[in-house]
């Protein structure tokens, strides 16, 4: 399945939520204020680099350029662009988009 | 004049707040008040370099903070602890900013005749 997070890690507990549900094999994608958990050398980044070997882990490249931090994107986060983030929701039947 | 701190806590874009504490700011400075901006939490990916808002359609409103210091509003203060936990440095800040521990911070705070969050 495909789990969407778009709410900052700084701001909610929601990425935490997911992580602590989402299952080997299900794909993550960052949107939003969400795109901060993509970035290196925060308190996030270790978890998101753990996640990363048990998810298959996107983020929305769009909002990752209008936040400034693209450049410091976690080596094993692919980027997507929005028909990358269509193409995500038809190749897995279920979605949960967190809120 | 009365000391007006403006407490910026979120991030861009994801929601309103940023802007609309900015359009804020910008009307206080008219009546010649005595403006300082601080930056905490969330609030210290406002001043991030390199924002290219095209492809989420929205405007990038960043560069009216480096205009700030034509309306005289030269007071910005950004929380150290903030700044590492997001693994930034004032180098990945499009102004110069004062960078304050949360002691010195709290001390600036109990300083000011109104505080308005954002």
């Amino acid at each position: 399945m495909l789990h969407i997070v778009n709410k900052s890690p700084f701001q909610t507990s929601t990425l935490q939520s997911c992580l602590r549900m989402a299952q080997a094999g299900h794909a993550l994608l960052l949107t939003e204020d969400a795109v901060y958990a993509a970035t290196t050398g925060t308190a996030w980044t270790e978890q998101v680099r753990q996640a990363c070997a048990k998810l298959k882990v996107y983020a929305l490249q769009p909002d990752l350029d209008a936040r400034g931090l693209t450049a410091k994107l976690i080596d094993g986060v692919s980027l997507v662009d929005y028909g990358g983030f269509v193409d995500l929701t038809v190749e897995h039947p279920t979605s949960h988009a967190w809120l | 004049m009365k000391k007006f701190m403006f407490v910026n806590r979120k991030a861009p874009y994801g929601t309103v707040y940023a802007l609309e504490s900015l359009e804020v700011v910008l009307i206080t400075a008219t009546f010649d008040q005595d403006v300082s901006l601080v930056f905490i939490d969330d609030g210290v990916y406002e001043l991030v370099k390199g924002q290219q808002t095209k492809g989420i359609g929205v405007k990038n409103f960043s560069p009216s903070y480096r205009a700030l210091e034509g309306y005289d509003v030269e007071k910005l203060y950004v929380d150290q602890a903030s700044l590492s936990a997001r693994g930034l440095t004032e180098a990945d800040l499009l102004v110069p900013v004062q960078v304050l521990d949360a002691q010195a911070m709290g001390q600036l705070m109990a300083e000011q005749d109104v505080i308005l969050s954002f």
